[in-house]
């Protein structure tokens, strides 16, 4: 069962009241386990001296030195692949790749070697790297900055897949995700790292100092991998989505009245089967959101799974809402984008069924 | 040492003493002489075409600034002559041309009507990629321009595979693949070193090297910073060359054009540049210092480098100003063009790709 991001968190009751955006509440999360754990090494184009094309690192390398924090050459693979090494002589390091789109260089670094280190030694070795990178569109990136290449990785065993959706839970989240064992990818939302995205790409940024999940209280806590959040109860449909989608999702249900359940996963690896299971059983109707293109996104993951757990309890065929199976385009990012008109119709069509 | 008397060692220039290879062969050659002998017209054109860039530039800016152009747009002002001096050089009917996204200088250097190269930038279906591609992927086939490519480093191997089939084709032409210094230090650029030199391509590798990479300075991310040097290891012999003077890339073309034509493989080029405005339009630039930005553009500015040329050679200032006036009248067309002309069809998301049918 998922719990609300404030129960999960294992922290200590200081400011509360600390309104961070998701930038500051990563470098936050960094900062922390840079001082709490000498063998936390961040490292990666532009974080050092620069602090990191979003900011996200900025600060860390006066604050820490060039050993702890530094700048690598454009070298995508090499990044990955001696993190990799880093990590199975016991150092946790941090890479950060700059956009997901160029984490591709890294891949068989990632997929051959992190993700099957542990399985193959037999666990004498493992690779507890943690590669953070903006991801998603609606920045007006085009081909090469908009990606969403989750599902790349869902599909290999041996990774785990996270996806925060607010800075309070991205700071915690980083955490869980630095102090495990396994690699773990770290996709932030970048269209979010300012402010919640209502979906209407014509209205002004909404800052996140507005809303709840911006209050990051200071120092150590941790949200576990594998716990969805329930963004909102509701019993007519439940809505599954994660990062940017999120909020266009939440915005939308709460334009159209509805009264959706939207569970925010989190984690797609390891997946909180438990609260989707829940939900669906209980609503009965069930619709996924990525901006992910669709064939084999991990809508097809989380469908086959609500098909073949909840079955008996759908009273209309789930339903997809996605990126279309196109590249990433340079113009007409809105027709491509799954924003409100297109959740909206879903939603009714799901009604109506 | 012990390891000095090998014969392996000896001159670092040469990557072995066992044959003949020397990394600076074609340096030496170019260095016989320098500057490329243009006559007063050949000048007044790179003139043109170097001026045409700068302006086609500025206007760019400006349109970003206007929000008419989004996302990522890299401007070439600062590096004219290396497109200029290069492409000048070339056989347009055989040769290829590939590069990073920091292309809209090398497509100007053919003559593309700037109009659907800004027509590109600003997303429109008039573009010359029909706005698909933005202002990093650009492609003419008409040119035998291979693009734009947003990966850094991922056009070099493509860059090898043109190399190749004119090769195969055996059509008489050359490859011309351009990167970048942060670019040359991603692996599949020594992949391809290698095949090149194995397989005896006809490639002219040309690192820009325009002292940055983003924020990151060259001597900060290279082990090597000379980057001519870099092919050593695969016999490629390495240029090293000024590439704020159009007359001494254009000087450098030759030789390493002619030692690729008459079949001697690979040639690694350094064209030592600098870019005045940001990485990309949204740049803090607080990894250098106003005043290094500042002295380039008062001391070593291309432009005005080839402008003082010509002068010297009896061209007169109002010349050279109408040259300029209409420049920056093509360029306002181009601009009200992109500006004005329509966005694609909708449909286009769903064309030129493979697509299930759901
Ligand atoms: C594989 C990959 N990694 C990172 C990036 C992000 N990026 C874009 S340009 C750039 C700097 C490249 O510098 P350089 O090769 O020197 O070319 P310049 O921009 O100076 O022309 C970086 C890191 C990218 N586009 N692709
Ligand atoms: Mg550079």
């Amino acid at each position: 069962m998922s719990e609300t991001a404030q129960k999960d968190a294992k922290t200590a009751d200081n400011d509360v009241e600390r309104r961070l955006n998701m930038i500051e509440a990563i470098n936050d999360a960094l900062d922390i386990m840079l001082d709490r754990d000498p063998d936390v090494i961040v490292m990666g184009e532009d974080v050092g001296y620069f602090g990191g094309v979003f900011r996200c690192t900025a600060g860390l390398q006066e604050k820490f030195g060039k050993t702890r924090v530094f700048d690598t050459p454009i070298s995508e693979c090499g990044i990955i692949g001696v993190a990799v090494g880093m990590g199975a002589y016991g150092l946790r390091p941090v890479p950060e790749i700059q956009f997901a789109d160029y984490i591709y260089p890294g891949l068989d670094q990632l997929i051959s070697e992190a993700a099957r280190l542990r399985y193959r030694s037999a666990a004498e070795y493992i690779a507890p790297l943690t590669v953070r990178s903006p991801f998603g569109g609606g920045i007006f990136g085009g081909q090469t900055h908009s990606q969403s290449p989750e599902s790349i990785f869902t599909h290999v065993s041996g990774l785990k897949t996270v996806i925060p959706s607010t800075p309070y839970d991205a700071k915690g989240l980083l955490i869980s995700a630095i102090e495990d064992n396994d690699p773990v990818i770290f996709f932030e939302p970048k269209r979010i790292y300012n402010g919640p995205f209502s979906g209407y790409y014509d209205k002004p940024v909404e800052p996140w100092k507005k809303h709840e999940q911006s209050k990051v209280p200071e120092g150590y806590y941790s949200i576990p991998l594998g716990k969805a959040r329930t963004v909102r109860e509701g019993g007519e449909m439940t809505i599954l989505a994660y990062g940017t989608m999120v909020h266009v999702v939440e915005s939308v249900a709460r334009e159209k009245g509805v009264d959706a359940e939207i569970l925010d996963l989190r984690t797609l690896v390891p997946l909180d089967i438990e609260a989707i299971e829940a939900s669906v059983r209980k609503t009965g109707r069930c619709m996924i959101v990525h901006e992910a293109t669709r064939t084999s996104g991990f809508g097809a993951e989380l469908s086959a799974l609500v098909q073949e757990r909840c079955f008996y309890h759908l009273e209309a065929p789930i339903a997809r809402v996605t990126g279309f199976d196109t590249p990433y385009p340079h113009s007409l990012e809105w027709a491509y984008f799954p924003g409100p008109v297109r959740i909206g119709e879903a939603i009714d069509k799901l009604l109506s069924e | 040492m012990a390891k000095a008397s090998t014969p392996k060692s000896g001159d670092a220039d040469h990557a072995g003493a066992d044959d003949g290879f020397s990394l600076k062969a074609l340096q030496e050659k170019f260095e016989a002489q320098r500057r490329y002998d243009a006559s007063d017209d050949e000048m007044m054109r790179f003139y043109e075409q170097m001026l045409l860039i700068r302006r086609f530039e500025e206007k760019a800016g400006q349109l970003y600034g206007l929000g008419l152009i989004g996302g990522f747009c890299h401007l070439y002002i600062g590096q004219e002559a290396v497109a200029i001096g290069l492409q000048s050089a070339l056989d347009n009917d055989r040769d290829s041309v590939i590069t990073g996204y920091r292309d809209h200088g090398h497509m100007l250097a053919y003559g593309i009507d700037p109009k659907v190269i800004m027509a590109e930038l600003t997303g429109r279906a008039a573009g010359i990629s029909k706005g698909k591609g933005g202002s990093m992927h650009m492609f003419s086939t008409e040119h035998k321009f291979y693009g734009g490519h947003g990966i850094v480093g991922a056009q070099v191997p493509l860059g090898g595979g043109l190399a190749l089939a004119h090769q195969y084709n055996d059509d008489g032409g050359l490859c011309l693949a351009y990167f970048g210094d942060g670019a040359a230090n991603q692996g599949q650029v020594y992949e391809t070193f290698n095949m090149a030199a194995l397989w005896n391509l006809p490639i002219v590798f040309v690192v820009e090297n325009n002292q940055y990479a983003m924020g990151t300075a060259v001597k900060r991310s290279s082990a090597e910073t000379e980057f001519y040097r870099r092919g050593a290891a695969f016999r490629i012999p390495g240029m090293d060359v000024n590439g704020m003077d159009v007359l001494e890339v254009r000087g450098a073309a030759e030789v390493a054009f002619d030692h690729v034509r008459s079949g001697n493989g690979p040639v690694l080029m350094e064209c030592n540049t600098y870019r005045y405005r940001g990485h990309s339009m949204s740049d803090p630039a607080k990894y250098r210092t106003r005043e290094e930005v500042q002295d380039f553009r008062d001391t070593k500015d291309p432009i005005e480098g080839l402008k003082k040329t010509l002068m010297d050679k009896g061209k007169s200032e109002d010349e050279l100003k109408d040259i300029d006036k209409r420049i920056r009248k093509i360029v306002g067309e181009a601009a009200d063009f992109a500006e004005n002309s329509p966005e694609p069809d909708a449909q286009e998301l769903y064309t030129d790709v493979l697509v299930g049918q759901y």
